[in-house]
């Protein structure tokens, strides 16, 4: 009933300060708004920049070769570095640190889809791979949709199967289960024994086609031991980038290389793009949290100014209630539950709005099927959200309740003067 | 009903102390109309803020309805206030943004009487004051002596003891003083006590009896014309 008589009461002021009341509800709106779009935005572009992380493993290292560009014990420049299978033994035999070592040749170019690959109703071109044994161990991300992945004794017995990316499969079988299909490439055929799906390089890496690396090479032979990339994963307990070093160290000895050539043998080291990468985002979620912050301390400041006018224009009218027999806690508990009520309304539709906007957002980017580098699926903490709004009631409260205890205090003859 | 003895009220402090009311002894009794006349500065105003439980007294006595009045936490006073007192203002102190039923039913809402029941009794007291085809107006959709009117409603609405009125037919010409004055001793002869200060001579002759104040004390404590009539009136009717 209390309650009741109070939301009357309230009612009633609303009413009469239509404006104010929409003010201060604006200005907690808005904080929360702004704070909810900004979360959402940062943690968009994280998802947005995580999606280019392909399936490899976070610490894993891919090491490629090119031209040597500063002549070393009496070989010139320019001489093409080929890395052989024997240099795979050879890091596993040496370097201590090292887990798994595996590598990836490509059968046309490692970054353009240009191979022909047919099923028997349709063909299109993609990147086709051979993979050592332990590669899918390194690409530890991808999703196995059906059927298996390629496996030791496909690689031992030079089996003539291939794994097709989700993309792929959908393409050269629209129709049929592509696990145990055969499809075709430079006029070999091969039986699918699995569909994957891999978030790489914006999802682009599911659409290559994987057959085993030693039917590679012996079917598209540049050479039998050649190896186009190596790479490994360093033990966990190891230092990764001294592991790192003692690999390069290790293959520029045995090919003859400059310690100081950078182009003849490169590595690529994931750990360093991670970390840079979550350095940026902890650089940005702080500037969120401080421009944020701001926000809502201009919400409170505003609900604090808001409280006070409020209390000083009210100071007859409480004189009046006072003579009427208001206690001091009924006319502090009425002025706070009217602060309290805006901001918590103000607060929660500033969360709707926000909280929609990211919504809608994310729903027009997946309609449109647009695909942005560096941004995807804005969302937000949901506690955190709540608790914003939490604080700024409670902040609310606090800055109101010194104003309207001092105006409760004061005695109604003196209160009565000032109106 | 009620009762003062040599109370004192100071206002400042230590030297700048000012002796406002300098021991007043008074009585009232239930069923009385009473003027409380002086100049600015004598001390009625604060008379009838402390009579009315509004500010508190330094030294003496006061009895209200046998209850004495002293040390009263705030919560306790307002609730007296709303229990034994009503008020009437000269600026009316009605509030603005509520209509004619709610400003009257203000005090049972603080009692903590439902809200149909209040209106209810709201609209039975504005009938009696003789505004009840007003009930939903606004204040400012009401003439000066309307509002007065409503305030009068308002400070009968919770049945108490005692009526105090502060120069309430100050801001209103002579005809609405008439109606606001008429009013008031018809509410009289329903037995409540009326406390009105006032500054006008003829509104204190239409009182039974006149308490003049002079520099914080009572200089004279006189029944007037009216009362002697009203008397006269009682034995004729007898």
């Amino acid at each position: 009933m209390a309650i009741l008589a109070s939301l009357q009461e309230i009612a009633f002021n609303i009413r009469q300060n239509k404006l104010r009341t929409f003010l201060t509800g604006f200005g907690v709106f808005w904080g929360i708004f702004m704070l909810i779009l900004m979360l959402g935005a940062g943690q968009g572009m994280q998802n947005g920049v995580e999606q280019g992380f392909s399936s490899d493993a976070q610490n894993s290292v891919w090491i490629f070769s090119r031209k040597t560009s500063i002549p070393y014990l009496g070989l010139s420049t320019g001489r093409e570095i080929h890395f052989t299978q024997a240099d795979l033994i050879a890091i596993k035999k040496e370097v201590p640190g090292v887990l798994i070592v595996s590598a990836e040749n490509a059968l046309g170019s490692f970054n353009r889809a240009d191979i022909l690959v047919k099923s028997d109703t349709r063909s299109a071109s993609y990147g086709v791979f051979g993979v050592a044994p332990d590669y899918f161990k390194i690409k530890s991300g991808q999703d196995q949709l059906s059927g298996r992945m390629l496996n030791e004794y496909d690689d031992s017995n030079v089996r003539k199967v291939a794994t097709l990316g989700s993309t792929s499969a959908k393409t050269l079988f629209p129709d049929t289960n592509p696990v145990g299909q055969v499809i075709e490439i430079n006029g070999i055929s091969f039986t699918v024994v699995g569909v994957f799906s891999d978030p790489g390089e914006n999802g682009r890496q599911s659409e290559r086609v994987y057959i085993p690396m030693s039917l590679f090479q012996k079917t598209y032979g540049s050479g039998q031991n050649r190896v186009d990339l190596i790479t490994y994963q360093p033990r966990p307990d190891a230092n990764p980038y001294e592991v790192e070093e003692q690999v390069l160290t290790l293959l520029r000895k045995r090919h003859r290389v400059s310690a100081d050539d950078r182009s003849a043998i490169r590595a690529n080291n994931l750990l360093r793009n991670y970390e840079r990468i979550n350095r940026l985002f902890a650089a940005i979620d702080s500037l969120l949290w401080f421009v944020g912050i701001g926000t809502l301390t201009t919400g409170v400041v505003g609900i604090s100014n808001i409280m006070m006018i409020t209390v000083k224009e009210r100071t007859g009218e409480i004189g009046v209630r006072k003579a009427l027999g208001a206690t001091p806690i009924r006319i502090v508990s009425a002025l706070l539950f009217e602060s309290v009520l805006i901001t918590a309304t103000a607060g929660y539709v500033g969360l709707v709005f926000g909280v929609g906007l990211l919504e809608l957002t994310n729903f027009v980017l997946t309609a449109s099927g647009m695909q942005l580098d560096s941004f995807k699926r804005p969302e937000v903490n949901f506690s955190i959200a709540i608790s914003s709004v939490a604080i700024l009631v409670i902040a609310g409260m606090a800055a109101g309740f010194a104003p309207s205890w001092r105006a409760a205090r004061i005695s109604p003859v003196e209160a009565m003067k000032e109106s | 009903m009620i009762s003062l003895v040599d109370v004192h009220k100071y206002y400042g402090e230590k030297d700048r102390r000012i002796h406002v009311l300098k021991g007043i002894n008074l009585e009232i009794n239930e069923g009385e109309m009473v003027a409380i006349m002086g100049s600015s500065g004598s001390g009625k105003s604060t008379l009838l803020n402390i009579l009315g439980i509004l500010d508190h007294h330094d030294e003496g006595v006061y009895q209200l309805d046998e209850l004495r009045i002293e040390d009263l936490t705030e919560k306790l006073a307002s609730r007296l206030r709303n229990q034994f007192i009503g008020f009437c203002f000269q600026s009316f102190n009605l509030l603005p943004f509520k209509n004619a039923t709610e400003n009257v039913a203000l005090p049972l809402y603080y009692r903590g009487v439902n809200r149909r029941e209040r209106n209810q009794e709201a609209e039975k007291y504005l009938t009696l004051v003789g505004l009840v085809d007003r009930t939903k107006h606004m204040p400012n959709e009401l003439s000066g002596g309307q509002k007065q009117r409503v305030a009068i409603a308002r400070a009968l609405v919770s049945n108490p003891k005692v009526i105090l009125a502060d120069e309430p037919t100050g801001a209103l010409d002579s005809e609405t003083t008439n109606e606001v004055m008429t009013l008031f001793k018809n509410i009289h002869e329903l037995g409540k006590t009326l406390i009105i200060v006032t500054h006008e001579q003829d509104i204190a002759d239409q009182c039974q009896r006149i308490i003049y104040l002079h520099d914080g004390v009572i200089k004279s404590d006189r029944s007037s014309g009216l009362a002697s009539s009203n008397r006269h009136r009682q034995e004729i009717a007898e």
